[in-house]
């Protein structure tokens, strides 16, 4: 590595980009594990809903099944619209 | 009864087969009687790895079949007093491992073992299932990249659900993880995840680092599991990993760079 390399290397590395992208990955994958196994289709069928009306990235909509104690589950819906001003 | 200890990885090529026949060989060594099963059906390898493919006769599905006993089938090995292997059979069908089969040898080889290592083929079919699902520890192989991370992920997700301690409501399966073909140069120049990182990812206990070494391709080159070369920083790290199995504690070795000398820095190399 010269001397100029040095002070040009202000660009993140690849290994922390690794490390970002696969803590969002892995930690999606195990919410999915370990809820029932129609969650995917329903978030696709939301989606699918939702997109009747607006216009929004499939990364927006987030469906979560949560056990709360033994008698209650609950299901959350986590939907980003887009900004209307953009 | 023999501890179980399935080398699993989900991913292919991360070095199962090179771990499973170091951690059986080591731990052979240090006075265990340990046998190697190998349950990649169709793609035997192991035997190559351990330097005794001249010597199968019977393999893995004729014990199941009852076409061979064990006693004429596993192999013991001609190095390392108490190391036994029984090869995976050649046969294309995928479905030659039973459970019920596959129970019925590991209870045999428990009665006369003390460990059995099982070297599961790589992906989540019927094979890696097989050899996940009796296991009472698991070592699971990871590379620093990220498509070995994300499937080591999903391969600890399936130890805590598809194994047979999960089903019969038991203490889960202890998991260890084994991070192989490590790079410290890389990892210092932020080219490669390091050890901090992977272990923050995948959040389980860590057994070992095993550096990218050419002792490793060497070993297998000649049919010698690499932890017979105790020369080499790989054999070490192995050497290691099997005393921390077995409930050592040993500082982690070869995870930062060597300096490098005057000279050597100055000129490169």
């Amino acid at each position: 590595m010269s001397l100029l390399d040095y002070f040009r290397s202000t660009k993140k590395n690849t290994a922390s980009t690794a490390k970002e992208r696969l803590q969002i990955i892995v930690a999606h994958e195990r919410k999915r594990r370990s809820g029932p196994d129609y969650l995917p289709q329903l978030e696709r069928d939301i989606l699918e809903v939702i997109r009747k009306y607006v216009d929004i990235p499939a990364d927006q909509v987030a469906v979560s099944l949560e056990q709360r104690g033994d008698e209650l589950s609950v299901l959350e819906l986590n939907i980003t619209f887009p900004d209307e001003k953009r | 009864m023999a501890k179980i200890i399935v080398v699993t990885s989900g991913k292919g090529g991360v070095g199962k087969t090179t771990s499973s026949a170091a951690i059986g060989t080591g731990l052979a060594l240090a006075g265990k009687k340990t046998v190697i099963v190998d349950f990649d059906i169709g793609l035997r390898n192991l035997d190559l790895i351990m330097g005794c493919e001249r010597r199968v006769v019977y393999d893995f599905v004729n014990v199941i079949n009852g076409e061979a006993n064990l006693k004429q089938t596993l192999i013991k090995d001609k190095r390392v007093e108490n190391l036994f292997i029984l090869p995976a059979s050649q046969t294309r069908d995928k479905d030659a491992l039973t459970k019920e089969g596959v129970e019925r040898v590991l209870n045999e080889l428990s009665a006369d073992f003390d460990f059995i290592i099982c070297d599961s083929p790589a992906g989540i079919e019927s094979g890696a299932m097989m050899a996940l699902y009796f296991a009472d520890e698991a070592v699971v192989v990871t590379n620093p990249e990220v498509s070995s991370v994300r499937d080591s992920d999903r391969i600890l997700g399936m130890l805590s659900s598809k194994s047979r301690r999960a089903e019969q409501g038991l203490d889960g399966i202890k998991e260890h993880l084994l991070l192989t073909r490590y790079n410290p140069e890389r990892v210092l120049k932020g080219e490669m995840l390091s050890v901090e990182d992977v272990k923050e990812i995948l959040a389980i206990e860590l057994v070992g680092v095993i550096p990218e070494s050419q002792a490793v391709l060497n070993a297998s080159n000649s049919g010698q599991p690499v932890i017979l070369d105790e020369e080499s920083d790989a054999g070490q790290a192995y050497l290691d990993t099997v005393k921390r199995l077995l409930g050592e504690t040993v500082p982690f070795r070869f995870l930062t760079v060597e300096r490098k000398g005057f000279i050597k820095r100055l000129f490169g190399g």
